[in-house]
């Protein structure tokens, strides 16, 4: 259980980030709060488009150029990413932060062996650190970080191009990449959703002992819940650019508040009681013109007038569980996550 | 062994390919009005030579059978008798095809040092008053046909401002070094001759130029636009997301995968050059084949035609398969799929 | 975008036909619109199409949009040859009286004629070849045609077209038949490429299952989808006919005097420079101009059909 320590690692402050396309802006972002510590596994939970992977990107800044962020903040260990000069913010990437890439196959240079994409990472994760590595102690670092993702015959593999490699393997080359720089919180985006279930199982059940190995801080982007829940300390759940609940793993899945969440519990279908699983009725918004208020109202079976005119601050019900629904606004005292 | 595997399967299809050529361009030569044996000697020549001429070029013969004899003829070097020149073609041929090569060869690296260079600059500096520059510049490159060029290169630094010369190959004052190879630069070279060499390049300079615009204006294009659409790439990303420096990123990273585009074009447009030639050719008063076909055809010199064109179609062919093998260099995914066998 | 199976939860779609008209009408507007919006987005994306515009309605209204139309005939009046840029002759007049201006707008009518001449002939056929031997990849009827396009295809492409040009008497329908004849193949590969590609997806196999005959596979499930590609080509490609014509006939083998036609009168007007600049000139800007406009209209249009499917 995450206890509160003296800095977060990883702080989000009310982020907005914006697109501008046809038509005007998308708003997809719209005021995210979120909190990491130390050592902790935190998921974040959401539907395909509700912002889960623009909100990673914004963290180390590599939104494409049609994205503003108008509004908020991000603090990495205290130190204001959004404010960072170039040069603080090569040292941030890799080595403060990883991110693995929801598709490895499209995350891989196609054209460069698996070998040298590994020691281009390697050498300029230390040069940011001012160390200088030897091409030969870059290779041995390379061939490393392949025997730490349990793929076999990593002498072969460094000359082998992504081409030549399965997917799952690629997934791990790209979570070795990522290792390899020796973050201090990683960030994995929908890993091993584009593989076979077995498979994703693997890479899954690595991930965790790679990061529990290294005591690092992990995000876990997923849409799946059963991942959740085995994999995560603590929950964030997102729709449409809102954290609308966020929650210790085992709280949230015993008792959920914000109606989105009890309607993405009811849809996990289950072994045992029958009945088919109930989906939610609508669809995320259009963030060209998003709906007024809460953006889940349009979809909500309990919504009330308030939450057409006002947008719903996350409520603190009670230790550790926040949600932002006007629903609680009685049981708790207004206020931001603990 | 895939490597020479690819080769030979090429080669192969090459000279299939080179066949069905021949054989098209003599049934047209053929099939045109006017008696060759005739046109050959000229009208004030008596019946019987003509028709002993006649005889002698299986001009009575189906077909087919003509079309061996040529076939055979051909294959051993021997084109006929050129209407224009009145020498055996292929000595045509052996003397006006270096002068082209080293032209060609000239506007090719040109072609690709420029439209490379400046494709990669527009690239960096993406949006800028620099790109907008580049890009004006290539837009203009790409439409205006390379003998506008020409004939401006001719005026403006030919005429207006004497830096260049605008005829021929070399200085009429100036004595040709012992031909080896044709190139003009590489035979001065070779003899030691620097004055004949740099009066060559001197010379070199203007043709190759106004052949190459159109090349690099086309590659400048086409590189910047592949290295756009690579910049947003998930691998491009996720290296700077990992912490490799931008300079590493935009250059080796994005250079790499976005060069194949521009190899394949450039490669098409080396092979195309010897046919636009004609035009500079023409304009600079250059000594090469393209010219010399473009004589024949005006002429009507079969012979010719049907060597030129079969010696363009050789070599035009020969510099698609040196650019696919530069390409799969470059792109290992094709590389692994043709060794994974078609 | 919904949970688990949501059949039935979501709003009941009606299949009445009138309304479904209605809705494709209205998407297709919304789509236009969008095309457009995105297409204006870009100046030099409507610049060219503006040159592009003013090139069509000059060529089609040249006679009365020229002062002098009979100088694009057999005219002779030496009393005003080589006479500079005036207010009577906007671009001068060449060597034999005729006026230039008329001259360029009628040699550029010349030039969109033999593009649209070449582009309808060839990409019919080169389309539909390309169409079959996709479809029937790995048989007898692929190699066929690929083989024909790859002997089309060896030529150096301005070779072929002047030699057919040069054995057939020079005309402008035979420059043209020699610039189509090498220009067939290369609408052959792209849609044989695309075809192949097409030919797995499951609509193909459904079609195939249901019966469909081979014309409706090809025309009507296949063919739909190479249209941006072929539009694309198509676009850009009229700017190059006009290059290659204008070559053709730099070396006197399209359009024959007293006609005009851009590269004949660039050829004719070298001899007069420096001085007599403007008998040059003019015809080369010509050529410059309206082929800048087709590539950027093409380019235009490549950017609209790429990013659709972005």
């Amino acid at each position: 259980m995450a206890e509160s320590r003296a800095v977060p690692l990883l702080e989000v402050r009310d982020l907005h980030v914006h697109f501008a396309v046809y038509g005007g802006l998308l708003k997809v972002l719209d005021g995210v709060s979120l909190v990491v510590h130390r050592g902790e596994k935190v998921g974040l939970v959401g539907e395909t488009g509700c912002g889960k992977t623009t909100m990673m990107k914004a963290l180390l800044r590599v939104l494409p150029s049609s994205a503003r962020i108008p509004a908020g903040e991000v603090l990495f260990d205290g130190r204001d990413v959004l404010a960072m000069s170039r040069r603080d913010l090569s040292g941030l990437r890799g080595r403060g932060i990883s991110m693995i890439f929801q598709d490895p196959t499209a995350a891989l240079n196609p054209v460069f062996t698996v070998g040298e994409q590994l020691e281009t990472v390697i050498t300029h994760s230390a040069a940011a650190a001012g160390r200088r590595v030897s091409r030969r102690a870059a290779r041995r670092q390379a061939e490393a970080s392949l025997e730490k993702v349990a793929l076999a015959d990593p002498e072969r593999l460094l000359h082998s191009y992504p081409v030549q490699l399965s997917g799952g393997m690629r997934q791990r080359v790209c979570i070795g990449m990522a290792l390899a720089t020796g973050p201090g919180l990683l960030i994995a985006d929908e890993p091993g959703t584009s593989l076979d279930v077995t498979i994703q199982d693997q890479i899954l059940r690595l991930l965790q002992a790679l990061v529990n190995e290294r005591d690092a801080s992990v995000i876990l982007i997923t849409h799946t819940l059963g991942v959740v829940r085995e994999m995560t300390e603590r929950v964030y759940v997102m729709y449409a650019g809102n954290i609308v609940e966020e929650a210790g793993t085992g709280r949230l899945f015993a008792s959920p508040m914000h109606p989105y969440t009890k309607g993405l519990l009811q849809t996990v279908p289950r072994l045992t009681g029958g009945g088919i699983a109930a989906g939610i009725p609508g669809r995320i918004p259009d963030y060209l013109s998003p709906p007024t208020g809460c953006r889940f109202h349009p979809r909500c079976p309990f919504a009330m007038e308030v939450c057409r005119k006002n947008k719903p601050p996350l409520f603190h019900v009670d230790n550790g569980h926040d949600v932002a629904c006007f629903l609680y606004e009685g049981s708790a005292s207004k206020g931001a996550a603990s | 062994m895939s490597f020479f595997s690819f080769v030979a399967r090429r080669l192969a299809s090459t000279v299939v390919v080179l066949l069905g050529l021949s054989m098209v361009i003599f049934v047209i030569a053929r099939i045109m009005p006017g008696d060759p044996a005739r046109m050959a000697v000229g009208m004030m020549a008596p019946h019987w030579v003509v028709d002993r001429l006649r005889a002698q070029m299986h001009l009575d013969q189906s077909l087919p059978v003509q079309y061996a004899y040529w076939l055979r003829d051909a294959v051993h070097g021997d084109f006929g008798i050129s209407l224009v020149t009145q020498r055996p073609v292929i000595s045509d041929i052996i003397e006006f095809f270096p002068a082209s090569l080293e032209l060609v060869l000239c506007a090719g690296l040109l072609a690709a040092l420029g439209g490379i260079g400046l494709g990669v600059l527009s690239a960096r500096r993406k949006d800028t008053w620099v790109d907008g520059v580049v890009r004006v510049f290539s837009y203009t490159g790409v439409v205006t046909p390379s003998f506008v060029f020409a004939i401006l290169f001719v005026l403006l630094f030919g005429w207006v401002l004497h830096l260049f010369p605008v005829i021929g190959r070399l200085s009429e004052s100036m004595t040709p070094p012992p031909v080896v190879t044709g190139l003009m630069t590489v035979d001065s070279l070779l003899a030691g001759r620097l004055d004949a060499f740099v009066d060559a390049l001197h010379h070199l300079v203007l043709p190759a130029l106004a052949l190459a615009m159109g090349s690099i204006a086309q590659e400048s294009r086409i590189t910047r636009a592949s290295m756009a659409d690579n910049l947003g790439k998930d691998y491009i990303i996720s290296a700077r997301a990992l912490g490799v420096s931008e300079r590493v990123v935009m250059g080796r990273l994005l250079l790499k995968p976005s060069l194949i585009p521009t190899v394949s074009i450039l490669g098409l447009d080396i092979a195309s050059l010897f046919s636009i030639a004609f035009l500079v050719e023409l304009i600079f008063n250059w000594p090469g084949i393209a010219r010399y076909g473009l004589s024949a055809m005006l002429h009507k010199d079969l012979n010719a035609i049907s060597a030129v064109i079969l010696v363009l179609g050789a070599v035009f062919a020969l510099v698609n398969i040196v650019v696919d093998l530069v390409v799969a260099g470059l792109d290992p995914r094709i590389r692994l799929a043709a060794s994974k066998g078609r | 975008m919904s949970q688990g199976a949501s059949a039935g939860r979501e709003a009941t779609i009606s299949f009445d036909p009138g309304r479904m008209r209605e809705l494709e009408r209205a998407s297709r507007r919304e789509n236009l619109g969008r095309a457009w919006y995105k297409f204006s987005r870009n100046p030099l994306s409507v610049a060219g199409l503006a040159v592009v515009a003013a090139v069509i309605l000059l060529a089609v209204f040249a006679r009365y949009a020229t002062p002098y139309p009979r100088d694009a005939g057999a005219f002779v009046d030496f009393a005003h040859a080589k006479l500079a840029p005036s207010v009577h002759h906007v671009f001068g007049t060449d060597q034999i009286g005729r006026d230039i201006l008329t001259r360029v707008v009628f040699g550029l009518r010349s030039s969109l004629l033999m593009a649209v001449l070449v582009l309808v002939l060839v990409v019919p056929p080169g389309v539909f070849l390309g169409l079959l031997a996709g479809y029937f990849r790995g048989t007898w009827v692929d190699v066929v045609i690929m083989r024909v396009t790859d002997v089309f295809l060896a030529v150096p492409p301005l070779i072929l077209a002047l030699a057919v040009a040069s054995v057939l008497q020079p005309s402008l329908w035979h420059g043209m038949m020699a610039v189509s004849l090498m220009w067939w193949p290369w609408y052959t590969r792209l849609v044989y490429g695309l075809t192949s590609q097409l030919r797995n997806e499951s609509f193909v196999a459904a079609a195939e299952v249901n019966g469909a005959s081979l014309w409706h596979i090809l025309f009507r499930e296949i063919l739909p989808n190479t249209v941006s590609s072929v539009l694309t080509k198509m676009s850009l490609d009229v700017a190059w006919v006009i290059i290659i014509g204008s070559m053709l006939s730099f070396v006197g083998l399209g359009v024959q005097p007293p006609e005009p036609s851009l590269g004949s009168m660039v050829a004719d007007g070298a001899r007069y420079l420096p001085d007599q600049w403007w008998i040059a000139v003019f015809p080369a800007l010509a050529i410059v101009v309206v082929v800048m406009g087709f590539n950027l209209l093409g380019d235009g249009i490549r950017d609209l059909f790429a990013s659709e499917q972005g």
